[in-house]
């Protein structure tokens, strides 16, 4: 059995560097490796989004990404969003429309939100429910979640 | 578009705004710690072997192997349990408790359930122990599974437990049964009321096992330190619970278990009992290092508690003016493989929202061979609910009453008696049956067959108890002016938010000027569990309380300042001031500012149990859509009416109907355990339990009716239990309005409504 | 999930050099929205997985009038329909697309995956054969091209030899006055498999009222997708009606021959492969009339 591999990638903007068996999932690296545990896991299987995070521009369940897979690309997680003058928008909007409850779910709806909103502000509930449709959450009812994405859209257009 | 209605009678400074929550932000940026996030030093991984068969006696175990596997560091077994060195003598009338209690923790002989608990491993990481616990070689003899209530029931059924014996009405029967208990609620006289009525419905009906489907998979980390210190992280909706539970399954003392409780990702009731606690604590005692174990998907659906399915027959029966004459219930609820079924709640629930003369009911808490059951949001109400309000839709129709009339008339009010005696205080059913009646929703009329498409629309009510329970609150005065609370209630949905308001409505001070947290068991009194509807009731209490004392020695304080009688200071919205002289005047803060050089902190704690209940009623109407062609349903409109007393936050008020409706929608269309002839389930996933999608579910409008609770001084009524209640019948009445089917049998899925309507068709 | 190693090379000929020196332990790895849950569950157990996305040929998405649509094994859902072109001239492969999981699922699952893994719910595979889809196979022992519909041999199994991989599936360039369209039941508005699925693809003449050609394909009525021939064929030229359209979806419920499981009964599914078929003739008919 061979020892772990070398992974170089740039995450959340900084120039990342760690070792990884092949067998681990991106989600694990992030959780277990890096020790970045914004990122959720709900079922391991790509049927929740808790685990979501934007890869090379697209929004992917970490837990159907090997760790190796990134070598040399870009990821964004959770905890990328909010800088130092302060939160994203969409996390604002989380808050001020009570979009979360138990709040394992958000950060992948937030993120996964961010995949849509960046190039879509102006998403309705329609499209925005659809694309969510790969985010589960158990609390809401998903009412106040949109409500928030559609608030953070106006504030991003 | 209607959206979110309150209507209130009392408006106050804090209360019933709508402020960000304390811990919204971390929660927002990945950095709330949840029972999964945590890490220690020198912290090993575990794994837990578990059965493939739903019965079985476990003839050997072998672990040799695993134990051998290069980075194993332990491996236990039920033998490794304090009960297997536990004589029935030793133990007494406890006996059978404990060896349940142990038995769903680590099987002993037989197991249950596929997914039972025979072994665990504790590794250097979660890949090693995987491979480790493959290793390990269990002989079974397999055993028939048992898998429904009226199998279990049966005349000869196999049996799970040979040592169960039927507690029914006071006696304990003479041989083992599956049927671990039978309570009856009986008044008046229902042959009579039967006699006296000029329409009857009798039906009977079925619903599947479903799960509450938090998002976040079970979790427990422990370290059992040298010196006997055993230390838990967890997430739990009740970190005391979890230490008595240990306590009792490991015979361990209570004083040497600190549970840390964790954020919690969602639990609904099923996030009370132990299932990892115990295993990590057991593997940490024999590696002398911390462990963690971690659900996956599959072993939170195959062995953690869902809800009970259920078989259930109604009769009802009423005067051709619409007025009840008797009602009649036989419930029976599976617990799955240990007793504990929520049957006696599903009957008490039953009839709750009704004023009836004469009733007569049978409830069972019948074992099989499923996972144990959990509470699940209203624990038996929804069934019984889905039952009895589908049977006061037919008795409507026949009677051709409008079916919110016909619950006016017979509405619960206060000082009507529940059938197991308790009398309603002031209640607010009457109110929500108005405003649903008043509702731009009910006043709608349904466009019955747009596209060839069939529509209909479904009404029904439900009930939860809110008990209050025991809460404690320790509240300290800080020098800047804010104030710390902290409480041994979990937050799983706006607690912290909730405890807030209610403490800077008492003290009259700023609500960011609060911080409230969740404290470990080693430090607050004790707390029961964050689940009922009880906490931001009961919880509640405690800081008011708790804040009257604040107020009381912050008086006291500034006496002793200005060297005045303590009864001329009076404290008058965050102000502590002298009665007669205006001079003697001191804001919160500037008091507070003093307080470590005139005698130190200022502090006071509250433990209460509120006595009595603070019942709360929901009316839900819902417009469906049936595709003919293919019986899928979908939900066009969606409006959840419901007395929460005052809304302390409204906006986490109208989410816990929001998502109570949502979970009773998946209840009631899709969501369902499905087992092979061999008792396994073969949907443990996300993607097969279908849980509603943002797709499936439109906005879902409230109105939240508040009729204060005379037993909390801002009027407050417990409210997540009551929504999850209305959404079963209520939908299936709205399916029968629009295909004239009555779905007996839940969930009602594609399949079955194409069944139903070729039944109808005859072909 | 049991050791695996993993390569990533950059050729076709060195990614079946490293297929063939481990024979069935070793499998492709595209999306592996399919492939690390099936490791994850101890369903399937291999000791290689060999990155196919750095391989140029299995990224390959390019479409022209006189070559026809190649999509490389390795090119995620989201590809494909972010190409207008493509979208526009495949809109039964869209409606595939854009339906598999959910958007983050779309971001890595490809068809080249989901014809390999070959589900008889695998969505994307009838539009495939009812586009008149080829898979281009490399193998040690040179290139060869198979129609989509010979392709799957059983649940989880295809043609693939030990050693051998998917490069890309090709279509033909759609002739004037054609339309496809693939439609899935599912209990859910979305994330689910299908208790059926049908998708069809049609030729119409210039009129736009008769049917020159159709091709039919069926998803989880049968232990592989099925290429629903008769049915198709019954409409060749055909006037395009309610009755004949009707007569087609008989003939694909002839072609079906599914199971009852926990997604669906037998009468079920054959009802549903009936609505399905009518349903979906008519979109790709209005499609075709350029609707």
């Amino acid at each position: 059995m061979p020892g772990p591999t070398h992974v170089q990638a740039t995450i959340n903007g900084e120039d990342v560097n760690f070792l990884c068996e092949p067998r681990q999932s991106l989600l694990e690296v992030l959780r277990d490796v890096l020790g970045m545990t914004g990122t959720k896991e709900g079922c391991n299987d790509g049927n929740c989004g808790a685990c979501t995070v934007i890869f090379d521009g697209r929004i992917v369940d970490s837990c159907l990404v090997l760790g190796v897979e990134i070598q040399g690309r870009e990821v964004t997680t959770i905890e990328g969003l909010a800088t130092a003058d302060g939160l994203h928008p969409i996390q604002q909007a989380f808050l001020e429309n009570a979009a979360l409850q138990c709040g394992i779910c958000t950060p992948g709806f937030i993120v996964a939100s961010k995949g849509l909103l960046d190039g879509e502000p102006g998403a309705d509930e329609g499209r925005i429910r659809h694309w969510l449709a790969g985010n589960l959450c158990r609390c809401t009812g998903y009412d106040k979640i949109v409500r928030a994405v559609l608030d953070a859209g106006e504030k991003m257009k | 578009m209607v959206a979110n209605i309150v209507l209130s009678e009392v408006e106050y400074t804090h209360i019933g705004k709508r402020p960000v929550r304390p811990d919204g932000v971390d929660k927002v940026i990945g950095r709330a710690q949840y029972g999964p996030d945590i890490t220690l030093k020198g912290l090993l991984h575990g794994k837990v072997l578990r059965s493939p068969y739903a019965h079985a006696r476990i003839k050997s175990i072998d672990t040799s192997q695993a134990e051998a596997y290069p980075g194993v560091r332990a491996v236990i077994t039920a033998q490794d349990l304090p009960f297997a060195s536990l004589s029935k003598e030793e133990l007494g009338a406890g006996y059978q408790a404990l060896k349940f209690a142990s038995d769903h923790v680590l099987a002993g002989g037989k197991v249950l359930f596929k997914g039972h608990p025979v072994a665990a491993v504790a590794a250097a990481n979660p890949h090693v122990a995987e491979e480790a616990a493959k290793l390990i070689k269990v002989e079974y003899e397999e055993l028939p599974p048992v898998m429904s209530v009226v199998e279990a029931m049966a005349e000869g059924a196999t049996l799970l437990h040979d040592d169960l014996y039927t507690s029914s009405l006071g006696e304990t029967s003479q041989t083992a049964s599956n049927v671990a208990a039978h309570a009856r609620y009986e008044k008046g006289d229902v042959a009579q009321g039967f006699d006296e009525a000029a329409v009857v419905v009798e039906r009977e009906f079925q619903t599947a096992s479903v799960h509450q489907g938090y998002i976040e998979p079970h979790n427990g980390t422990a370290f059992w330190s040298a010196d006997g210190q055993l230390d838990v992280w967890c997430s739990t909706q009740g970190a005391f619970t979890v230490r008595s539970s240990l306590a009792n399954v490991l015979r361990h003392p209570v004083s040497k278990i600190k549970v840390t409780p964790m954020e919690m990702g969602g639990g609904f009731g099923g996030k009370i009992s132990i299932y990892l606690e115990p295993l990590a604590a057991l593997l940490s005692k024999k590696s002398g290092q911390p462990v963690k174990l971690v659900m996956n998907r599959v072993e939170v659906f195959e062995a953690s508690g869902p809800a009970s399915g259920s078989w259930m027959k109604v009769k009802m029966g009423a005067t051709t003016d619409g007025k009840l004459t008797a009602c009649q219930a036989e419930l029976a609820l599976d617990a799955g493989a240990y007793p504990g079924s929520p049957a006696m709640s599903a009957a008490m629930c039953a009839f709750a929202c009704y004023d009836y003369p004469n009733g007569l009911l049978d409830a069972y808490d019948v074992v099989v061979n499923k996972p144990k059951t959990q509470a699940y949001r209203a624990p038996g109400s929804p069934q019984a609910a889905y039952a009895v309000e589908s049977v006061v839709d037919e008795l409507c129709e026949k009677l051709g009453i409008d079916p919110v009339e016909f619950r006016l008339r017979n509405a619960s009010k206060e000082g009507t008696r529940r059938i197991e005696g308790p009398v309603y205080r002031r209640i607010g059913l009457v109110e929500c049956l108005e405003a649903a009646r008043s509702h731009d929703h009910y006043q709608t009329a349904v466009d019955f067959q747009p596209n060839g498409k069939l529509r209909g629309r479904g009404v029904a009510s439900g009930f939860w108890f809110n008990r209050g329970f025991v809460s404690s609150c320790n509240l300290t005065v800080n020098p800047d002016g804010t104030v710390s609370v902290v409480m041994g209630s979990v937050d799983l949905c706006g607690t912290r938010a909730s405890i807030a308001q209610q403490t800077a409505e008492a003290l009259g001070i700023a609500y960011e000027d609060i911080k409230p947290s969740i404290a470990d068991t080693d430090s607050i009194g004790y707390t029961f569990i964050t689940g009922g509807s009880r906490t931001t009731f009961a919880t509640g209490l405690a800081t008011i309380n708790a804040s009257q004392d604040i107020k009381q020695r912050m008086v006291e304080r500034a006496a002793a300042i200005w060297e005045a009688p303590v009864e001329d200071v009076e404290y008058v919205d965050g102000v502590i001031q002298h009665k007669s002289d205006s001079e003697l005047r001191m804001t919160f803060k500037e008091l507070a500012g003093r307080t470590l050089t005139t005698g130190g902190s200022i502090t006071a704690q509250c433990n209460i149990d509120p006595p009595g209940e603070g019942n709360s009623f929901a009316v839900h109407v819902v417009d469906v859509e049936v595709d003919q062609d293919t019986g899928k349903v979908d939900i066009l409109r969606y409006t959840a009416i419901q007395d929460c007393g005052k809304a302390v936050h409204p906006s986490y008020v109208e989410g816990q109907m929001q998502g109570g409706a949502a979970q009773g929608i998946g209840w009631a269309l899709n969501e369902e355990y499905f087992f092979n002839g061999q008792g396994q389930m073969t949907n443990s996933s996300f993607l097969d339990y279908r849980m509603p999608i943002s797709l499936d579910l439109p906005m879902i409008d409230t109105v939240i009716v508040e009729v204060a609770n005379p037993g909390h001084p801002y009027g407050v009524r417990g409210v997540g239990e009551t929504p999850i209640v209305p959404p079963l019948a209520a939908i299936a009445n709205a399916v029968y309005q629009a295909t004239g089917v009555r779905m007996q049998s839940l969930p009602i899925t594609p399949g079955k409504v194409l069944d139903a309507l070729w039944s109808q068709n005859g072909s | 999930m049991d050791w695996i190693d993993f390569a990533t090379p950059k050729t076709v000929s060195e990614a079946v050099e490293l297929l063939a020196s481990k024979g069935d332990r070793a499998r492709l790895l595209a999306g592996g929205t399919d492939l690390l849950v099936q490791l994850r569950g101890g369903r399937r157990s291999v000791d290689l997985v060999v990155d196919a996305k750095q391989i140029p040929e299995l990224n390959e998405l390019s479409y022209s009038a006189q070559n026809g649509l190649v999509i490389g094994a390795a090119v995620p859902c989201y590809r494909i329909y972010a190409d207008n072109a493509i979208a526009t001239a495949y809109p039964g492969l869209m409606d595939a697309a854009t339906l598999i999981g959910g958007i983050q699922i779309q971001g890595r699952a490809t068809l080249g995956g989901n014809l390999c893994n070959a589900a008889p719910s695998g969505d994307s595979i009838p539009p495939i054969i009812a586009l008149g889809g080829v898979a281009h196979i490399a193998g040690s022992n040179g290139s060869r091209q198979v129609a989509a519909e010979d392709f799957c041999t059983g649940p989880g199994r295809n043609v693939l030899q030990d050693g051998e991989m998917l490069v890309s599936i090709n279509f033909p360039t759609p002739v004037a006055h054609s339309g496809a369209s693939y439609l899935r039941f599912i209990p859910r508005n979305e994330m689910d498999i299908a208790v059926a699925g049908v998708g069809t693809s049609v030729v119409l003449d210039a009129s736009g009222q008769n049917f020159v050609s159709a091709r039919i394909s069926l998803a989880s009525v049968a232990p592989t997708p099925v290429f629903a021939k008769d049915a198709g064929e019954s409409l060749a030229g055909k006037p395009v009606s309610e009755a004949t359209i009707q007569e087609a979806s008989e003939k694909a419920i002839a072609a079906a021959t599914p199971i009852s499981d926990m997604r669906g009964t037998i009468r079920q599914r054959n009802h549903l492969v009936g609505v399905l078929t009518r349903r979906t003739l008519n979109i790709a008919v209005e499609r075709a009339r350029g609707g």
